[in-house]
């Protein structure tokens, strides 16, 4: 069975390519292929788009060119600035803590120090999502780890006021907001994710900021920057950079428009019954809206929108890869099954969105009615 | 702890155990205790949440003889609901 060209509203998953990213990336494939590392000619070339891409990143973000480093991927990045943390302050001690609605990245970079003899400890978070302070002024941690803001329901997280106060450097996983927002400060490393702004997968972005204790947590490598290893996808970091840049210099627009949409979305869904908006309704992400419908079964509700063309996420746990719920959820004590995520494209019209809110509460009402209620 | 009723949701996978519970909550009189006994992971968070949105009391957890979750919760919101 083929789908009709849908409506994407998945773009916290991932970002459909930035048309600046993919003119960029046909000219970086001719020139980006060589090792930067090498003397000859072919190489300097591959070196130029490297340093560009660099050059450019650090200047959309807002930091130092040397502050900047591409890896693999976002998850990559995050692993890289957690542990790297950690190894960098092992004579201050071993003392992990993140939030509970830390990206699974976070959580997992905390199990592995902890299977190495670490201490790894999340701090609860309010019913929004949004990290609690009195509960992290008691963590006393070595290494703080705090996202700027949350990747399921778009909660903003008091990064500099805690970075303010709190004497541990602090990983900050920019992945949900880089692009869409300007970085909060305070924080000592911080890591984002190029396919969530629109450049391709494949290319994540570490940040360590100059001065800060930062060691290889893993088999280090000869490349140009210590802080990577492999080659670096040249010309998708250089792709990277021009779709961030281009989301930077019209953000303003973008964000207010998809703002309005949001809260479009968030006034229709309070309208169906026995649904819960959760996230901060203010202090957000501009793009992303999550909620959950009582007695509905997530799995159902995603592949009911998608026979109607609507592509969207979800947290539960019939539709995750694991059998659990999504932890971001648990921790806010929000239903977790029946949820969707739907976040929406620079280019999302206001028609599609109200074409959503036509067709869900019937969706949810004979889900419901299914279910024998 | 002793409850009025027990809802075997073995077996059943989200959201079914907190339908359960909604359907049979009033099965028991005002202040009594409804027991679900779940192997489903998000039944740990969607019994007390549902609990919250119903206006009933969420007592706590404990297992059944085979191991299996058992989440207590009181009725205490009026009929209807």
């Amino acid at each position: 069975m083929s789908t009709p060209p849908g409506t994407y509203l998945d773009t916290a998953s991932s970002e459909p390519l930035h048309p600046a990213a993919r003119a960029v990336l046909d000219q970086a494939l001719e020139r980006g292929y060589a090792d930067p590392r090498r003397l000859h000619g072919d190489a300097r070339s591959a070196r130029l788009l490297l340093d560009n891409a660099r050059e450019a990143t650090a200047q959309a973000l807002g930091v130092r060119p040397d502050e900047v480093s591409f890896t693999p991927s976002g998850t990559h990045a995050v692993h890289l600035g957690v542990l790297g943390l950690v190894a960098g302050q092992a004579r201050q001690g071993d003392r992990l803590v993140a939030s509970a609605v830390e990206h699974s990245a976070v959580m997992h970079a905390g199990q592995w120090h902890a299977a190495r003899g670490g201490t790894f400890e999340t701090v609860p978070v309010d019913e929004v999502g949004r990290v609690r302070l009195d509960a992290l002024d008691a963590a006393t941690p070595t290494v703080l780890c705090l996202q700027s803001a949350n990747h399921e329901v778009g909660t903003l997280q008091p990064v500099s006021d805690v970075a303010a106060t709190s004497g541990a450097p602090l990983f900050m996983d920019a992945c949900g907001s880089a692009g869409r927002l300007p970085l909060p400060d305070g924080w000592a490393a911080a890591a984002a994710s190029a396919h969530k702004w629109g450049g391709p997968a494949g290319v994540g972005v570490l940040l360590v900021r100059k001065g800060v204790r930062w060691r290889n947590p893993f088999p280090g490598d000869d490349r140009v920057d210590e802080r990577t290893t492999g080659m670096e996808n040249v010309p998708a970091a250089l792709a990277a950079a021009a779709a961030l840049q281009a989301v930077v210099a019209d953000r303003d627009e973008v964000n207010a428009r998809q703002a309005a949409l949001v809260d479009r979305l968030r006034a229709g869904l309070a309208r169906i019954p026995d649904t819960q908006v959760v996230g901060d309704p203010a202090d957000r992400l501009p793009h992303l809206l999550t909620c959950s419908f009582l007695y509905v079964d997530g799995e159902a509700i995603v592949s009911e929108l998608d026979r109607r063309g609507f592509a969207v996420a979800s947290g539960s746990a019939c539709t995750a890869s694991t059998l659990e719920p999504s932890h971001v959820l648990a921790a806010m004590g929000a239903l977790t099954h029946g949820n969707l995520r739907i976040s929406l494209a620079r280019e999302t019209p206001a028609a599609e969105v109200d074409r959503l809110l036509e067709v869900l509460p019937e969706i949810v009402r004979r889900i419901r009615e299914d279910a024998g209620l | 702890m002793n409850a009025d009723l027990e809802l075997d949701c073995r077996g059943m996978i989200c959201p079914r155990p907190v339908i359960e519970l909604a359907r049979h909550v009033e099965d028991v009189p005002p202040g009594g205790v409804v027991a679900v006994v779940a192997d489903d992971a998000a039944a740990a968070y969607d019994v007390p949440a549902w609990c919250r949105m119903r206006g009933h009391e969420y007592v706590g957890s404990d297992h059944a003889e085979d191991g299996v979750a058992r989440y207590l919760v009181r009725r205490t919101a009026p009929p209807g609901r």
